[in-house]
């Protein structure tokens, strides 16, 4: 049962061969067997969990259910749900109880009927590859417990890889729902910016920041997004657009579908191992029937550079809320109003959200705003303006998600450049504000290898069927980590 | 471009985040090595191109001046730091 696609869980739940309490229990139970070496949650709450399965079986008996009610998932601990613990994976936000709900989180718990297992590990505030910069501690990757599960949205993979829970939402600024979807052999989908509202989603870099399914195939990343995607009066950046079956284009044929192969991401600085198994994929979507069409992104190795102006100057706006005033942590002793913000936070970021503020204050200062902000959003619409040329002789994207597999843990995190490299293939579309996937193409030394989708604007229909299709001709995605069954 | 000490003081000072001298040197050491990343950006010539702020280009929505959310002010101060009748308390910034 565990193992199941949602689908197929829906499937069960509907033939009443398991209620929604039973289903839950059995994760529930993983959880509390497991969890203790994963750490991929930050928060369990079984009472919570069992009565909103109760509820759900409650409208599945009535037959009011719709095609997710009463499948378990995990939320990343960046959505506020209301009565959870939520703390985006930091000190300053550890007893932070939710007095309202996401968006998101909203319509899961409500029109879909989905029940939250808990709150998944993350990078503190979503700023970090590797999960290990969570106040929690780090996350292990179930492929190999020495290595990284990815992040930023780390927990969230590593639950999904060991089966902790059959999905998860996550949350992509930079790459983080791809990357980790990479590292752990998930499928997992960032949606063009303004899709998914971003309301009670703890706010990173607001430009870029975009939330998204994370699951075992393309076709329960459909069934996700249809429950999470939607116009939202709350969040000023949502697009008021009319509402999509992202399923609907699944099984239409590739035949005839152009994949754009941009020659930056073939060009050195990928592992062989991550290369030679996409370039598998590329002659399995050949047999598919698809053409590959050579483009470029000239711009893509500004993008890393462009983004580490972007995101840290949008952070540190957002993160100046948190000065121990209306929520969160607040130091114990200070003086003046001055030295209680500046202890407080001290205490309650980590490093890597310092640093990122702290970069972030100093490109939107005065005499470095122009040097460093303006050039970064002028190379921003350089990047996006690639995408568009590129777009015009193809109808997909692909390449690798991340240069290399599964990284040790320790290996990176020392070293905040290293680390910002791994996102190299991600964040260009977050800066474009495309839509974005990662789906499993294979191993490398035993570790699992992400293949990037990437499509125009609002193409994630024709994103999921492109993977879907793949995903019926190959089983990398069906592979599990030893012992998990 | 490199940061000496006491810019990394001055940046720490503007955020509000309490750095102390050792500190501030591997941190020094930290964003040097990220501006050396940055830095890439300024070979690039980018006169004429329009700065991009956003992904989509949206206006901001208008909606009618009339009350749309409860009062929720308790629910809101129960995770406060510190709040006495409905207000949020502060150390004194008036004398």
């Amino acid at each position: 049962m565990i193992s199941r696609s949602l689908k197929q869980l829906s499937q069960a739940l509907a033939a009443k061969e398991i209620s929604s309490v039973e289903l839950s229990s059995l994760f529930l139970d993983r959880i509390a067997r497991l969890n203790p070496e994963i750490n991929a949650f930050i928060t369990v709450d079984r009472e919570k969990t069992l009565a909103m399965a109760a509820a759900a079986d409650q409208r599945l008996a009535a037959g009011t259910g719709g095609a997710l009610t009463g499948i378990p998932i995990a939320q990343k601990d960046i959505f506020c749900a209301e009565g959870w613990t939520t703390t985006c994976g930091s000190k300053m936000l550890a007893n932070f109880v939710a007095p309202y709900d996401a968006t998101v989180i909203a319509k899961m718990h409500g029109e879909a009927g989905l029940v939250s297992l808990g709150k998944t590990n993350m990078d503190e505030f979503a700023m970090g590859s590797s999960n290990e910069s969570s106040h929690f501690g780090p996350v292990k990757n179930p492929w190999d417990r020495a290595r990284v599960p990815g992040g930023s949205s780390g927990g969230s993979a590593a639950a999904i890889a060991a089966r902790l829970a059959p999905a998860a939402t996550g949350t992509d600024t930079g790459g983080s729902i791809r990357q980790p979807a990479a590292l752990c052999n998930l499928t997992g989908l960032k949606p063009t910016y303004g899709v998914v509202s971003r309301y009670g989603m703890i706010a990173y870099a607001s430009s870029l920041d975009q939330g998204g399914p994370m699951a075992g195939s393309a076709e329960d990343c459909a069934l996700l997004l249809n429950a999470m995607a939607g116009f939202d009066v709350r969040d000023s950046t949502s697009l008021d657009r009319p509402a999509e079956d992202y399923t609907r284009d699944l099984e239409q044929p590739l035949a005839g579908l152009r994949i754009g192969l941009p020659r930056e991401f073939f060009a050195a600085g990928c592992d062989a191992g991550v290369m030679a198994a996409v370039q598998e994929a590329i002659r399995e979507y050949e047999r598919l029937g698809a053409t590959i069409v050579d483009v470029s992104l000239p711009n893509s190795h500004l993008s890393v550079p462009a983004y580490y102006v972007i995101a840290p100057a949008e952070a540190s706006s957002n993160l100046s809320r948190f000065d121990g005033v209306r929520y969160g942590y607040r130091a114990p002793d200070y003086g003046s109003l001055d030295d209680m913000y500046a202890k407080t936070r001290a205490q309650g970021f980590g490093g890597e959200v310092k640093r990122r503020i702290l970069i972030g204050t100093y490109v939107l200062s005065h005499g470095y705003y122009d040097a460093y902000y303006l050039q970064a959003q002028r190379i921003r619409r350089l990047i996006a303006d690639d995408f568009t040329a590129a777009f015009a002789s193809c109808d997909v994207i692909l390449g690798p998600t991340s240069p290399s597999t599964a990284f040790r843990l320790g290996e990176k995190s020392t070293d905040p450049v290293q680390m910002y490299l791994s996102d190299i293939y991600t964040v260009a579309v977050n800066l474009a504000g495309l839509p974005g996937m990662s789906i499993p193409c294979g191993f490398a030394d035993g570790l699992p290898v992400g293949l990037q989708l990437i499509g125009n604007y609002f193409a994630e229909a024709r994103l999921l069927n492109v993977a879907h299709r793949y995903q019926q001709v190959t089983d990398w995605h069906l592979r599990r980590p030893a012992g998990i069954a | 471009m490199s940061l000496t000490t006491e810019q990394v003081l001055r940046i720490a000072h503007l955020a509000r985040i309490e750095v102390s001298e050792p500190e501030a040197l591997t941190t020094q050491a930290h964003l040097n090595g990220i501006f050396a990343l940055i830095e890439q950006m300024q070979a690039v010539d980018t006169r004429g191109i329009e700065p991009m702020a956003h992904a989509q280009d949206l206006g901001q929505r208008l909606r009618d001046d009339v009350v749309s959310e409860p009062d929720r002010r308790a629910a809101f101060q129960a995770v406060a730091p510190e709040t006495e009748a409905g207000l949020y308390l502060v150390p004194k910034v008036i004398e």
